[in-house]
């Protein structure tokens, strides 16, 4: 099994985020593996440990973004490819181009996860252009994933708590999210062992992809001010209920 | 008068409540023709409901070569071909589980920009709002090309009534199924689940409900206020909640008018899933809670007293 893997390098869900320039952000935070690509890269390691093969992780991002890469990387992926570029944004059409042409290179999948979304530009898109890219069938917010035999049957829980159950044929691009696995901790040997796996580097220029094309544009960044702190009830549980309930009637009509 | 597309979505033959406000969107003040996209058969239950919202036609979309149902690739190629053969100039859908995907299936097979959790949209001049960094900021995205996919979060724009007279127009979509993805099994829940995405009124409780029981007094109360319970992430790794309940960074992103959140902290990861909420109440012990914070109104008070207090004063008031 040749199992790629997209990791994104996200600022931390905790991160203080600071607006710079109108549509872009400080960049000295925190940052981390972007969370749901975690159970993807757990799922991978496991389903190579059983199938054999290899987990190769891709990334595409800035020189920072290599921390990323060695996190992964001690997660148990066995190597990587990391696609440099300048750009702290770049639209999932762009990005999925440059991921199917890198992968391409490198040699041909049989499954290629990445989390559902990212937290930092949460598009939720790149795993279907990248499957259209590769003419594979595409599943995600998998929280179930089972191989079989040229293909894998997979659950997902849609609206109303019902778990849609279904089969899709390999190849094929898989979105993940919790529920799937238990992303692991590495150990001081695994992250240690990581710093002498492979990574290939490669420049974006090198995919001749017009930066400039993108589907969609970032046009602003504007912080969400928190509402202020709360006005506090006071009272007996019942006086409290009460003048809640008043509240939500009379002044905000919102029962 | 542009031609914009709305993907409907419909639960046991019933148009979902979500829908209106999508349907606004996309009316823009009257500004556009409406298309309602249904398939299977599901036309004639939809009319009454989306006239009421100003939608101009309705498309009763099928296939001989495919079950829409369960095949979500051809379902989308049927719609693709049908915004094709109407002239579709944009598309707006509910952002919930379903409906991301089916637009994302679309717009790869346009080929066409797409903004998925909207919480604002500006048709004419192309561009979207939505949340970025787990709802620490917005993000303007301008969306280029000439067709355009919008999903919207559920109940962020507001219903409004513009009645006008429906007409079904049959659209039959030569679509073959590839058979490469195949849903092959739906599981019900075992209780009845009120989906928390599309409710009006979430009450949530965190990890100080101790059990899966305790949170019968959160159901008893949202049962009288019509809405649904969620549960923090705390409680939902504690087992005392089921992972489809939990509102947050790894759970349900929700918008309702009330949110009341019992014994619920207040992490960053919990208010990516409902800083949008109209109203925001918190019910905590500790008056020194994040929560308490950056919401609208805190009760300091034990959650096993105030919430059942909470339940007497709806069912005395009888709304």
């Amino acid at each position: 099994m040749q199992v790629y893997v997209c990791v994104k390098h996200v600022p931390d869900t905790a991160a203080n985020i600071v607006v710079v320039g109108g549509n872009e952000f400080d960049e000295s935070v925190k940052s981390v593996v972007n969370p749901y690509d975690e159970y993807a890269i757990e799922e991978a390691v496991q389903i190579v440990k059983q199938a054999g093969g290899e987990v190769v992780i891709i990334t595409i991002g800035k020189e920072a973004a290599i921390t990323t890469i060695r996190s992964a990387l001690a997660l148990g992926a066995d190597r990587a490819i990391f696609v440099k570029t300048d750009a702290q944004f770049l639209d999932s059409s762009l990005t999925s181009k440059i991921l199917k042409k890198a992968i391409e290179q490198d040699g041909s999948p049989d499954l290629i996860f990445m989390g559902k979304q990212s937290v930092d530009s949460e598009g939720m898109q790149t795993h279907y252009r990248l499957a259209a890219a590769f003419d594979m069938p595409v599943a995600t917010e998998i929280s179930d994933f089972t191989l079989g035999d040229g293909k894998a049957v997979v659950a997902r829980e849609i609206d109303g708590g019902i778990k849609e159950v279904s089969e899709i044929t390999i190849p094929c691009v898989i979105g993940t999210t919790k529920g799937l696995n238990e992303p692991r901790y590495p150990k001081l040997p695994d992250i240690l062992k990581a710093k002498k796996k492979e990574v290939k580097n490669i420049d974006i220029s090198e995919f001749g992809e017009d930066l400039n094309s993108g589907k969609n544009e970032l046009v602003s960044l504007e912080l969400i001010p928190d509402r202020g702190a709360a006005k506090i009830i006071e009272g007996s549980a019942q006086e409290m209920a009460k003048q809640l309930v008043t509240i939500l009637k009379q002044d905000e009509r919102v029962l | 008068m542009s031609k914009i597309g709305v993907l409907i979505e419909m639960s046991e033959n019933v148009v979902k409540d979500a829908n209106f406000g999508i349907i606004t969107a996309a009316r823009a003040q009257g500004n556009n023709e409406v298309f309602a996209f249904t398939i299977n058969g599901e036309a004639a239950d939809c009319k009454d409901a989306v006239e009421k919202y100003g939608v101009e036609k309705v498309v009763d979309l099928s296939a001989d070569g495919a079950d829409l149902k369960t095949s979500p690739d051809a379902f989308a190629q049927a719609i693709a071909d049908g915004i094709n053969h109407f002239e579709i100039e944009s598309l707006l859908g509910i952002s919930s589980t379903v409906g991301r995907d089916i637009l994302a299936r679309i717009a790869v097979i346009q080929d066409a920009s797409l903004v998925l959790d909207c919480i604002d949209v500006d048709l004419s001049a192309a561009t979207a709002t939505k949340s970025h960094f787990s709802g620490k900021t917005f993000a303007k995205i301008k969306l280029n090309g000439q067709f355009k996919i919008y999903g919207i979060r559920p109940n962020v724009i507001e219903a409004q009534t513009d009645a006008c007279q429906a007409e079904i127009v049959a659209f039959q979509s030569s679509v073959k199924d590839s058979g490469k993805l195949k849903v092959v099994e739906l599981k019900k829940s075992d209780s009845d689940v009120v989906d928390l995405t599309e409710a009006n009124i979430i009450i949530t409780g965190g990890r100080p409900m101790e059990s899966e029981d305790n949170f019968g007094i959160l159901k008893a109360c949202s049962e009288l206020l019509g809405g649904a319970v969620g549960a923090s992430r705390a409680a939902v790794d504690a087992g005392f909640a089921p992972h489809h309940m939990q509102v947050g960074q790894t759970g349900k992103t929700v918008s309702p008018k009330l949110y009341i959140g019992c014994g619920i902290s207040g992490s960053v990861q919990h208010f990516a899933g409902m800083k949008t909420s109209k109203i925001i109440v918190a019910i905590n012990t500790d008056k020194d809670a994040p929560i308490l914070g950056k919401c609208d109104y805190g009760l300091i008070g034990d959650l096993f007293e105030v919430v059942p207090a909470l339940t007497a004063v709806l069912k005395e008031t009888q709304i």
